[in-house]
């Protein structure tokens, strides 16, 4: 029977010729990751079901990003018990800080994720992993615990929802803009326990970063997982970097959806999801005279360094708005390293902006740029649900590098031609 | 088992960022965290909610993030049930795999107000609105839910299964 890249993937894992929609499944994972929010939790669950050893130290990740370097000391306490859990069990891929990363930028760049791979994670964002061509989802602490103890996890088989997008993107047009108008259309429940594919010309044409960034959001929609098959820019991505070769798997041509949207990408304008839902999306253009006091460029969505370069490309010799608070969070370390080795940094840092060593921060209102009382902020990140940065009455505009750099120049949501035809300051 | 309570009544895509703030994830603590629960969309709630009491929401509850921090917080507050017209599909796991009883009922969702009383008979799968006089089924957990349900939750169920492997880790 046709069968989609997600029932391929499942089928394999659970050993079977093939699966169907809604039946349940049991498959080995190849990877489990959890972070110093969730993995506290699991770990007092596996304790006290009484585990004594996790199924296989070198497929499990343990990655303290969220309120790290330690915000507190209560976050420092949580951080604490990954660090001796990881040294109690031998866990190999456990990152202190200092080598350390946001989660889902980290672990693909490490080459821990591979196509054809079933991997869970204790943290929504987990779904990011599509983009090489695994089956990647996002599960609970309790679901970590066990995961970590059995090398395994149920699954219910979701139905497919595929997207095909046509046409070539128009300049300053990038992954960000094309997930934000998708979940615009179909609504922040459209794909309930589904899973996003994403095909097309356009997809075809995009960057692994731009993949990473679509697939990161399908969350948004309700999304089980999103997925992009593999082709020769996932190729050229793992080669040198994926510790295993994994299995690339494709969709069959007259494989069963749920529903197919088809969508043309060339008159598509850089977006931005307003205040309170990632649905709620409107042109950047339309909101030219929303003022805001922050921008965050960074985060597991768009925190890697093409990210960042898109960023410096509108802020090069340009000055943030005097009102505008600009606030970098790389990835990781090695996107650091590479954007202190291309000019990316200095750019950013020149124009004002404040750079920061990878962390989650103000993504989920935890630390390094939480916003006060009615304060607006222009954000790469994927949340804006009330108080997710902070106070409850301020407000998360969610846009891409590209928007968020023009708008921090211009001190109001702005796009690139709106900054770019005024020339440079200096 | 028979749960009655006094109805909370939410919207739709009620997120895991207002059922518990990612300020109050620096801890595990569950009497913490529900001292804190549905904080953001309703501050007066911990103070009105009774033990026993039931959420009632429309689509989506639980949207967002895999915070299992979210049903503890809601359990710790004192509440029996959740009746929604969807769950989001970490939500809906996490809920049974801490044992916060959840219930796909959009018809009973949608017909409760806020003080309504409810008797959820988890069993047999149906939702009484008590004020009202009507009575609702709810979508049933397929088998192997169930089974989880019955065995206590995940845990129990791995720990089974890694003895009956001989693996027991
Ligand atoms: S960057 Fe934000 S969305 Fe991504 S893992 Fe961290 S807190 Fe979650």
């Amino acid at each position: 029977m046709a069968q989609t890249i997600t029932e391929k993937i499942l089928a394999r894992a659970a050993g079977l010729d093939e699966v169907q929609p809604g039946q349940i499944i049991e498959a080995p994972v190849d990877l489990a990751l959890a972070n110093d929010i969730t993995a506290p939790m699991a770990i007092a669950e596996f304790e006290k079901a009484g585990f004594e050893h996790v199924f296989d130290p070198a497929k499990i990740a343990l990655v303290p990003d969220h309120f790290t370097p330690n915000k507190d000391v209560k976050s420092a306490g949580q951080a604490k018990i990954l660090r001796e859990f990881a040294r109690k069990h031998a866990v190999v891929n456990y990152f202190e800080v200092g080598r350390m990363g946001i989660e889902h930028v980290l672990l693909p760049e490490q080459g821990l994720v591979s196509p054809g791979d079933v991997i869970v994670g204790a943290d929504s964002h987990t779904c990011t992993y599509g983009a090489v061509g695994a089956f990647s989802t996002g599960v609970g602490s309790t679901d970590f615990a066990a995961a970590m103890a059995w090398g395994k996890v149920w699954l219910r088989v979701p139905e497919s929802f595929r997207f095909v997008y046509s046409g070539t993107l128009p300049k300053y047009i990038t992954g960000k803009d094309l997930v934000l108008h998708t979940i615009g259309l179909i609504g922040v429940d459209g794909a309930l326990y589904q899973a996003m594919e994403f095909a097309g010309e356009a997809i075809a044409a995009l960057s692994m970063d731009g993949r990473f960034t679509m697939c990161n959001m399908a969350i948004e929609a309700g999304a089980k997982s999103g997925v992009v098959a593999p082709d020769a820019t996932t190729a050229a991505y793992l080669a040198g970097r994926a510790r295993r070769p994994g299995v690339v798997f494709a969709s069959d041509a007259d494989a069963a959806y749920a529903r197919t949207l088809e969508i043309d990408v060339a008159e598509l304008q850089p977006t931005v999801a307003k205040p309170h839902l990632p649905a709620n999306t409107a042109p950047a253009a339309a909101l030219a005279d929303t003022a805001i006091d922050q921008v965050v460029i960074g985060s597991c969505t768009n925190g890697r360094l093409e990210d960042l370069r898109q960023a410096a490309e509108i802020l090069r010799g340009r000055r943030v708005h005097p009102n505008v608070r600009l606030i970098i969070l790389p990835g990781t370390q090695q996107v650091c390293l590479d954007a202190a080795a291309d000019g990316t940094m200095q750019a950013l840092i020149e124009a004002g902006g404040a750079f920061s060593t990878p962390t989650c921060g103000p993504c989920l209102g935890g630390h390094m740029g939480v916003l006060a009382a009615r304060e607006r902020c222009v954000s790469t990140t994927n949340r804006n649900f009330v108080g997710r940065m902070g106070d409850v009455t301020s407000e998360v505009y969610l846009a891409s590098p590209y928007v968020a750099a023009a708008s921090a120049i211009a001190g109001h949501i702005a796009t690139p031609e709106m900054v770019l035809s005024k020339g440079r300051a200096r | 088992m028979i749960l009655e309570g006094t109805v909370h009544k939410f919207g739709r895509d009620v997120d895991t960022d207002v059922i518990i703030p990612a300020r109050y994830l620096n801890t595990s603590d569950a009497a913490e965290l529900g001292a804190h629960c549905m904080e953001d969309i309703d501050t007066e709630f911990v103070r009105r909610v009774q033990l026993g009491d039931i959420i009632v929401a429309a689509e989506n509850f639980g949207c967002g993030s895999s915070r299992e921090h979210a049903p503890v917080a809601i359990k710790a507050a004192g509440v029996s049930c959740v009746v929604a017209a969807s769950f989001a599909r970490i939500f809906y796991r996490n809920a049974i795999n801490t044992g916060l009883p959840i219930v796909v009922c959009p018809q009973a969702a949608a017909a409760a107000q806020a003080g309504d009383r409810l008797r959820v008979d988890l069993a047999a799968g149906t939702v009484e609105n008590v004020t009202r006089g009507t009575m609702y089924a709810a979508e049933p957990f397929p088998p192997f839910m169930q089974e989880l349900i019955a065995r206590g939750g995940l845990l129990p169920y791995v720990a089974a299964q890694l003895k009956e492997s001989g693996a027991r880790g």
